[in-house]
């Protein structure tokens, strides 16, 4: 059988850059495969998509040399309409790519180009709407869908005209833990029935993993460094090499102290076979201590039995109420909708609660205007480019200050200090257009900073950001938290994220609170973790087989192992 | 938020018709009581568009807005023709029946009076046409039948981009403009109507730059789904043309060449009374 994507020797370098962003592939993918393509940001992984969906080099300008065939054709005899034929492309933005106005032309789009007869076009879009599961959903718009149903939609867009390929671009980005799951099952579902091949292009590898995949490629700097199945691939330390994050459970195993090896099949943790692992596991476990109850400190934001609908009669946020303490990071989780911006609306003071207050330091804000609630509570948006609007690095941190009329040797003085916290003192005469993603994070997180907050709110602080971004990002605001006493919200859905930096999680679902409790207690209870979207850690999957008794302490005490780590690290790098 | 002049799904032999039918007669519509001012027409044509607006169960709330912009517009208008050219009316129907003098050129003339009134009346021909296509007529649907009377599907379907996006930019709006007063900039009545404009740039720029973002996802979704590969495209949601289509074409057709007929068979766009 001829390999349907065949790469040879095959380099592509951008028009506007100096260096090549891939070089010297070889890569072949038989049809009916299913391929998992990993790399940090910037490793070249995406411009692998591009060249095999023909947006490299027929929208993003370059030069390929060496041979790449699809379907056993060069791309440039094909032109990205014949490819398009051929591979199917669903990208990560769920809703821009969205194009129709109901979900019923959007998978029509396709068809409507290649001006199939309308008949047709019924007959077929049904077909792909069922394969998908939105049939119901047909009429309606896009506004009226939850991110995992327009996944699902550009899933039957590009599905309605049977190409042989199915390229997904991070298809996990933009979906809550329990939704991605989801997406994943749905992908093997689709490979199964047709089998197209398919390919998925994604960090997060324990998710991805879900489901099984024939291969994994790992994509580093622009070469190729791995080409394997996933067993073999966690059996080496080839992820960890590259800044990929490794399946937690993996990484449990290896902390123990254990090698990992492919015919334990490592892939799934309720399939691995754990009988060499589980003496050193419950060794590690039991010396290992779990991190010191911080003392109480004074509240400081208190949310009391709070209320808020738009409409009389259908509340979006029902009775909620927890206490933030003074210096702690504490995480807010939900699926998309329930409420969790909301939640961050009333505390800023966009909208007014229905009923209930909102106490800052024992105060109650309700009559304070925006401006006021903006110098003690901080609201970073999830995107940089919401937020900047001056072209200067030091003008949009001063903005602030300058609004609120502080004396301009004081702005000059505060905008340098908070440039200094921040790591971009070096760059203060800088335009914000010569920064790179992490960087603007940063400038609109001191532009909030500056102010000298009490508590910030971050939404989403690391969507889209690899392993490493996600680290730095992270590390970062926790060096605000521990240096600062800055208390810190923030509003998410990774699950890694809750884990790892937070010590307490309010859980919101469809309006209601659920739970405020540890991530380790909430990502161990099923019950809450189904109602919330979010799904099981494997962690306590790994502590179940192992027969350990107390999973969400093993998950603790895991967690203060890491962050003793990194800690560790750091000192080391000082 | 209630949608204005938003297009809103109703089961009436209206919104049964074909977006090409319906565009068709709002074209010729429009044409026909832009040339005419004769009165006799107009009046007929102010009491059918009335008719068609109440069969196609528009409610007040859709258009209720707009409506009132267009009359604040047309009050300016009537207003500055009097002003620019009082005698407009003499100079159309040949006399001068002065009912009172204001000031210096400016008299009240039963023809100027008159010409304004047909002015007026043409507006009311046009408007219910107009929230009458609007609110019955599916946008996409809209967009392919442009494409049936021969204008490029790229003018169709920036259309129908443009509605698909305008409520995740709204949205998207709202997020900024709140994250921006709570850093201090001031959006609210309380800042000077100057210092409003300028913070307007403190939102308008990230809404700029985030929709950057968003057309460079949209045009590759775009070009990765085949669009622009043929001159031609076939639509999801076109109608085909029936038999009530082929008979309101017909009907506005012939209505049209009668209007016109009445209104040119004495020579003149203009009927005139005063000749008697």
């Amino acid at each position: 059988m001829e390999p349907i994507i065949q790469f040879k020797d095959f380099s592509f370098k951008y028009r506007a850059q100096a260096e090549p962003t891939l070089r010297n592939i070889n890569l072949s993918i038989m049809p009916g495969e299913k391929v998992l393509i990993l790399g940090p940001s910037g490793s070249g992984k995406s411009t692998l998509a591009h060249c095999i969906n023909g947006l490299a080099p027929f929208s993003y300008a370059g030069e390929a040399s060496g041979e790449l065939k699809i379907a056993g054709k060069a791309p440039k005899d094909l032109g990205l309409f014949g490819l398009s034929k051929i591979v199917g492309t669903v990208l990560q933005d769920t809703d821009g790519q969205f194009i129709g106005l109901t979900v019923a032309e959007d998978i029509a789009f396709a068809l409507e180009n290649d001006m199939v007869p309308q008949e047709e076009i019924f007959a077929r879009v049904d077909e792909a709407a069922d394969m998908v599961d939105v049939k119901a959903l047909l009429g309606h718009a896009p506004g009226e869908l939850s991110g995992g149903q327009k996944q699902r939609v550009s899933m039957a867009g590009v599905m309605v005209d049977d190409v042989e390929i199915l390229l997904f671009d991070e298809p996990l980005a933009n979906l809550d833990p329990a939704t991605g799951k989801r997406a994943i099952a749905m992908i093997d579902q689709i490979q199964k029935k047709k089998k197209t091949t398919i390919i998925i292009i994604e960090h997060r590898l324990e998710d991805a993993l879900y489901r099984d995949v024939d291969r994994i490629v790992v994509v580093g700097d622009g070469r190729l460094v791995a080409d394997c199945p996933p067993d073999e691939l966690l059996a080496t330390d080839i992820l960890a090499r590259q800044g990929i994050r490794e399946p937690l459970y993996i990484t449990a195993l290896k902390h123990a102290g254990c090698q990992i090896f492919a015919s334990d099949m490592p892939r799934h943790i309720e399939t691995m076979k754990l009988e060499k692992y589980k003496k050193p596991l419950k060794d590690w476990f039991e010396r290992t201590e779990g991190e010191k109850k911080r003392q109480q400190a004074p509240s400081a934001l208190k949310v009391e039995d709070v209320y808020f609908s738009y409409v009389p009669g259908s509340p979006i946020l029902q009775h909620i109420h927890f206490d933030i303490k003074k210096g702690e990071m504490v995480s807010i989780v939900g699926k998309n909708g329930a409420g969790k911006s909301t939640l961050s609306n009333l505390i800023c003071g966009f909208y007014k609660p229905t009923r209930g207050r909102i106490l800052l330091n024992g105060e109650d804000m309700a009559s304070w205007s925006i401006k006021e609630r903006g110098e003690k509570i901080g609201l970073v948006m999830q995107s940089p480019n919401q937020m900047i609007s001056k072209p200067m690095i030091f003008d949009e941190v001063a903005l602030g200050l300058m609004v609120r009329g502080v004396p301009e040797g004081e702005i000059k003085e505060r905008v340098f200090d908070t440039l200094k916290i921040c790591g971009l003192y070096p760059f203060r005469n800088w335009p914000v257009s010569a920064l790179s993603f992490g960087q603007k994070k940063r400038v609109s997180i001191a532009s909030i900073l500056v102010m000298g907050p009490e508590v910030m709110i971050l939404d989403e602080p690391t969507a889209g950001q690899d392993y490493r971004h996600y680290t730095e990002i992270m590390e970062f605001l926790k060096g605000i938290n521990e240096n600062y006493g800055i208390t810190i919200i923030m509003i998410t859905h990774d699950m890694h994220l809750m884990l790892e930096y937070t010590d307490r999680a309010v859980v919101i679902a469809d309006g209601h609170l659920i739970a405020d409790d540890t991530p380790a207690n909430v990502l161990t209870n099923g019950e809450i973790a189904e109602k919330a979207y979010l799904k099981k850690t494997s962690l306590y999957s790994l502590a179940v087989n192992c027969q350990i008794g107390d999973p969400s302490r093993f998950v603790e005490r895991f967690i203060a192992y890491e962050r003793e780590n990194r800690r560790g690290k750091e000192g080391a790098h000082g | 938020m209630a949608k204005v002049l938003a297009y809103e799904e109703k089961d009436t032999w209206i919104h049964r018709l074909s977006g090409v039918t319906k565009l068709v007669f709002f074209l010729v519509w429009c044409f026909t009581s832009m040339v005419t001012y004769d009165t006799r027409v107009l009046a007929v044509m102010v009491a059918f568009s009335l008719l068609v607006f109440k069969i196609s169960q528009t409610r007040w709330k859709q258009v209720g807005a707009v409506f009132k912009m267009v009359m604040l517009f047309l009050a300016f208008n009537v207003v500055a023709i009097f002003i620019f050219s009082p005698d407009q009316g003499t100079h159309v129907y040949g006399t001068r029946t002065v009912l009172f003098h204001i000031a210096g050129r400016y008299d009240v003339t039963k023809e100027q009076l008159f010409y304004e009134l047909n002015v007026v009346i043409k507006y009311f021909t046009v408007i219910p046409a107009v929230f009458m296509f609007l609110v019955t007529t599916n946008p996409s649907e809209f967009a392919a039948s442009m494409n049936k009377v021969g204008i490029s599907y790229n003018i169709g379907y920036a259309i129908s981009i443009a509605l698909r996006y305008i409520p995740d930019v709204q949205g998207e709006f709202t997020k900024i403009k709140h994250a921006q007063e709570a850093r201090g900039i001031e959006m609210s009545g309380k800042a000077s109507f100057l210092a409003r404009i300028k913070n307007t740039s403190a939102i308008i720029f990230p809404l700029i730059f985030s929709s950057m973002d968003r057309i460079d996802t949209v045009s590759n979704a775009m070009e990765l789904r085949g669009y622009g590969k043929h001159k031609k495209r076939t639509w999801y949601m076109a109608k085909k043309l029936g038999r009530n289509d082929y008979f309101v074409i017909a009907f506005t057709v012939v209505f049209a060449a009668l209007a016109l007929g009445i209104t040119f068979a004495d020579g003149s766009r203009f009927y005139n009374p005063f000749t008697g």
